[in-house]
């Protein structure tokens, strides 16, 4: 019961702390060297990762469905089939778990340290609200950098199969006939709903990890745990939103 | 023989403010850290809170800071309860960190002009001029652009009074203030106290275990211990405690044949 009622306390302030950034949503202008300092953290700095894990999941995906596509003579389908699984799935969800691990935990040890050593309480005797300084720019941040990391994954993945495709002597499979495959039964929305899924993920990993590093009590020991705490939950709600997400996505 | 202290404070704006603590008690779960505190601080003065480490005396100054809600009781800056975070926009308020929370990802300079920025109190070059005569009190205008962790603990302490400074504070709060400080940059830090003051009538309340820092500037000091406030008098008053707690604290006698010690050279033995 204690576990149910601490978790129902931290959903509660996770959305107080929405709230409470949200009333600073006018600010965002002038909080424009900050929002770019952290697009550029959040996503550029993340970009050589996302580009080969990317291309080495379009790799693996096309190599595995060339494989079992065989049997069925349907190798001819592998550009949809990476290109659907891609754009829906695998490019949204990887970088979200991506961004949750390097960039979650960052965000959390920072405000971690800052709230350990103080540096929160000083801002709030400043009367500088920390929600206005320290999560509003990131929260921006990530709500643009997300679909920019997303359609960058999608990319690399589709081109990593097409290069499997194109050279691996079981499936060979040409790359105009992988991208033609790719592009017939491909609808915009695939793309969009893929887009709308990064979105989600990457907002709610921002503001858990924020309102987890805000709310670090202790020592250094506790920065840690509060890291560790904060990426395990964003990998856990990546994955249960990734369900309901989608569903709705379908439902439309 | 200290530094001389040569600087005019910016006025501040507006008035200064008193401050009444009426029944505070604060507890940690079942620990209770503070106990039916009554404290009546006057504007423009200077106040010390004293008393031996753990008895409060930091949890006391979050509670003016705002910084720490009371489990029963209250605290109130002028008209204003200080819990409220709506007090802040009233009172100016400064609290001095004991080891100075500086912005680590921020420059000394950055830290310190990050109030004026973020309240848009005057363009850049006016930050710039209020910045730096904030670091010429301190003597820091050589770390305008150093980093907090290519500071000294002491210099730290300098950098958080700066900023403080910057902040023109209509309350200002100093938490162990000379600690980690050489004694030359302990008095020059006394005189800044009481100059400030004394230029600006800013109230000041300094918690410190500093028994010449107190005695330097205080007008009336609390001795708190265990949570509980033990005396509160003048400055003279607390030269001549009759309480043998507080007479202990202020006045420890050094007993360099322990037998305490005698004891364990016999164990070692």
């Amino acid at each position: 019961m204690n576990h149910l009622t601490a978790i129902v306390g931290h959903i509660g302030g996770t959305v107080l702390l929405l709230g409470r950034t949200l009333k600073f949503i006018g600010t965002l202008p002038r909080q424009w060297a900050r929002f770019i300092e952290q697009c550029y953290l959040i996503g550029y700095t993340s970009l050589p990762i996302v580009t080969i894990l990317s291309f080495f999941i379009g790799s693996v995906l096309a190599l595995q469905s060339g494989y079992s596509m065989e049997n069925f003579g349907a190798k001819q389908f592998i550009g949809t089939l990476v290109g659907l699984t891609m754009a829906r799935e695998l490019g949204p969800v990887m970088v979200a778990i991506l961004i949750a691990g390097r960039v979650g935990s960052a965000i959390t040890a920072e405000l971690a340290s800052m709230k350990v050593y103080q540096e929160i309480d000083a801002l709030t005797t400043m009367n500088i609200p920390p929600e206005r300084m320290l999560v509003l720019p990131r929260l921006a941040a990530i709500l643009v950098m997300m679909p920019v990391l997303a359609i960058i994954a999608n990319l690399c993945g589709w081109y990593g199969g097409a290069l499997i495709c194109e050279y691996t002597h079981s499936i060979s499979v040409d790359s105009e006939s992988y991208f033609t495959a790719l592009k017939d039964y491909m609808k915009p929305h695939d793309i969009t709903d893929g887009l709308v899924k990064a979105e989600v993920f990457g907002f709610v990993i921002v503001l858990v990890c924020c309102y987890i590093g805000l709310n670090t009590r202790g020592g250094p020991r506790e920065i840690g745990a509060s890291v560790t705490k904060a990426v395990v939950s964003s990998l856990i709600l990546i994955l249960v939103l990734d369900y309901f997400v989608t569903k709705a996505l379908l439902m439309t | 023989m200290s530094t001389p202290v040569s600087f005019t404070a910016s006025p501040f704006v507006g008035k200064t403010f008193g401050i009444t603590v009426s029944h505070l008690t604060k507890k940690f779960g079942r620990t209770t850290v503070l106990s039916d505190i009554n404290l009546e601080i006057k504007p423009g003065e200077i106040f010390c809170i004293m008393g031996p480490s753990g008895s409060g005396k930091t949890v006391l100054l979050k509670h003016i800071a705002g910084l720490e809600t009371a489990t029963s009781g209250e605290v109130r800056i002028g008209d204003f309860d200080a819990a409220d975070p709506a007090t802040r926009n009233k009172v100016h308020l400064a609290l001095v960190f004991q080891a100075g929370a500086l912005f680590n990802s921020l420059s000394v300079y950055d830290n310190l002009a990050l109030y004026p920025r973020e309240h848009r109190e005057c363009n850049e070059a006016g930050i710039r001029d209020r910045v730096m005569h904030a670091l010429s009190i301190l003597s820091l205008e050589k770390a305008a652009h150093k980093f907090p962790s290519d500071l000294s603990g002491g210099m730290k302490k300098r950098v958080a009074i700066a900023r403080a400074l910057v902040m023109e504070p209509q309350l200002l709060l100093y938490d162990e203030p000379t600690s980690e400080l050489d004694p030359v940059m302990s008095a020059t830090l006394t005189e800044i106290i009481a100059t400030l003051r004394e230029q600006t009538a800013v109230t000041s309340v300094v918690v410190t275990h500093d028994r010449d820092l107190a005695f330097a500037i205080a007008d009336r000091m609390a001795f708190v211990m265990e949570g509980r406030i033990q005396g509160v008098g003048t400055r003279d008053d607390f030269k001549h405690p009759t309480d043998p707690v507080i007479a202990n604290f202020l006045n420890p006698v050094i007993d360099l044949k322990n037998p305490r010690f005698k004891q364990l050279e016999n164990s070692h033995e």
